[in-house]
């Protein structure tokens, strides 16, 4: 009990006195997860629409296909992406491994297919009357997908909600492909890792919960874009 | 909820995402300096010693080394994809192979510590003083909970190779396998009030933490040595030659000596002479 609440004091300590080190693992963490959030959405939003409006043959598979790879095993992603960013990969070339671009490939290709599971979802939710009535009115299809796009906003707040969520929890597949270097590569899941491997749990604990506090800021902000607290 | 608090909010976003975009680029595209990726294990890293070492050398050479601590079969297989610049591993036998294969060059001897075996206080298979072998068959035939790493790292290989010699082949519900880290393995036994092989250094920067004690050390089995290896196909070779020089120099051997955990020295220098202990 007595390291959990130290834990917590300690994180308090660590935000207020502004250290240089902890700033820098934040910023990186907000730096990457925020990115791979930003691509994500922009692939994994027409994805979803894409898979809600258009019929196509092996649609069905498709959407089971997208559903699974919801799941996909950080580790897994981690696994791939650093065979194919190594030295003797394929894109070896790029130089991109152990850097927090690497980090956010890995990151990006997670969030996708949460953000276009979820969208689909919410486009789907949206009623057939509302579809109908909007075609009723003389909608072109463009029309039609703008509106359903806007009935179904908080919906879609919620897929990219979701996506960064999974993005900034994550650890297996940036200590992967990033190497958790300190200065570099270091996050806030990889250095909570650090510290409980090295028993040091009370500043885990903190690392942890400086975590949450970020990850609260930036859900507080998106909901206020949105005006979900209408 | 008004219009004004919505644009700030989304404005607030953006700038957030410009921030960290321009961020990024620019430590992307203005490297401070060099740098090195040094592939190690985490017993190195974890218990401190790099963070005491490598400020000198990167200071005197203006360069950055970058430290991956991952167990000795990953920095391996980081070696020979060419992955890192420079490794500095225990397991002697893989490192030999390395070099064999063409992977790695000019493997050097740097220091060792030792392997301990540790286990409750009351003991309950009585192995307090024994050889490590003849410990582990004790722990065998009272099926002690015994905890392993399980992870193909230096300690595991190490702990194969003494039930190797103890001519026994361990299983069972006792013989728990964790596939962690040696902290990790240390937590765990200490939960589960077992035995396990650690090495030295970790138990020491853990000790305040755990309530098992050392019964078994000095075999000679239990020797553990650190070799330095500079990868093959490195674009920075000059460099990593720097950092096995500096290793292996009067001020970084006296260096490895002089560090101290917990009031205990956890690493002696080899200044370059192999302990050649079969693997």
């Amino acid at each position: 009990m007595n390291t959990i609440i130290d834990g917590l004091l300690k994180a308090f300590e660590l935000i207020f006195s502004l250290d240089k080190e902890i700033l820098q693992i934040m910023f990186l963490s907000l730096q990457v997860s925020g990115a791979a959030t930003l691509i994500g959405s922009m692939i994994g939003i027409p994805i979803g629409a894409f898979l809600s409006f258009k019929t196509f043959l092996g649609k069905s598979l498709a959407i089971t296909l997208n559903s699974t790879l919801m799941g996909l095993p950080p580790v897994v992603v981690g696994l791939f992406v650093y065979l194919f960013l190594s030295t003797s990969g394929p894109l070896g070339f790029l130089g991109l491994l152990f850097t927090p671009t690497a980090m956010i490939i890995a990151q990006t290709i997670m969030v996708v297919p949460i953000v276009a599971g979820i969208t689909l979802a919410a486009l789907n939710s949206v009623g057939k009357p509302i579809r109908e009535k909007a075609i009723s009115l003389g909608a072109t299809q463009s029309q039609l997908v703008f509106t359903t796009l806007k009935e179904a906003r908080f919906g879609i707040l919620m897929a990219i909600i979701t996506g960064f969520g999974a993005a900034i929890s994550e650890v297996g597949a940036i200590i992967m492909v990033g190497g958790n270097i300190r200065w570099h590569t270091r996050t806030l899941t990889t250095a909570t890792l650090l510290e409980t491997r090295q028993g040091d749990f009370g500043l885990a604990i903190a690392l942890g919960t400086i975590l949450l506090i970020l990850a609260f800021l930036v859900n507080f902000l998106l909901n206020k874009a949105q005006g979900a607290g209408k | 909820m008004n219009i004004t608090m919505k644009f700030s909010a989304l404005l607030i976003i953006l700038a957030l995402i410009l921030a960290s975009i321009a961020g990024l680029s620019y430590s992307n595209y203005f490297p401070a300096k060099e740098k090195i990726i040094l592939a190690t294990t985490t017993s190195t890293y974890d218990s401190g010693l790099l963070d005491y070492l490598l400020p000198n050398f990167e200071r005197e050479k203006n360069v950055e080394v970058q430290v991956i601590a991952v167990g000795t079969g990953q920095a391996i297989e980081m070696a020979r994809r060419g992955d890192a610049d420079v490794i500095l591993v225990h397991s002697p036998s893989d490192e030999k192979k390395l070099v064999k294969e063409g992977y790695g060059v000019d493997r050097r001897c740097v220091m060792y510590n030792d392997f301990v075996i540790i286990g409750p206080t009351r003991d309950s298979a009585k192995i307090k003083g024994l050889k490590a072998h003849e410990a582990f068959k004790n722990i065998y035939l009272s099926n002690s909970t015994f905890i392993s790493r399980g992870d193909e790292s230096g300690t595991h290989k190490k702990e194969k190779l003494i039930w190797n010699r103890a001519g026994l082949k361990p299983g069972g519900e006792w013989y728990i396998e964790v596939g962690g880290g040696m902290g990790d393995t240390l937590r765990i036994a200490n939960e589960k009030q077992g035995y396990t092989l650690t090495d030295r250094g970790t138990y020491v920067s853990m000790l305040d933490r755990i309530s098992l004690d050392i019964l078994v050390e000095g075999d000679k089995t239990l020797l553990n040595p650190y070799g330095i290896i500079r990868v093959n196909s490195s674009k920075n070779s000059r460099l990593a030659q720097a950092l096995s020089d500096y290793l292996l120099s009067k001020e970084g051997q006296d260096m490895i000596e002089g560090f101290k955990k917990n009031g205990v020295q956890l690493f002696y220098p080899l200044r370059g002479t192999c302990l050649d202990v079969d693997q």
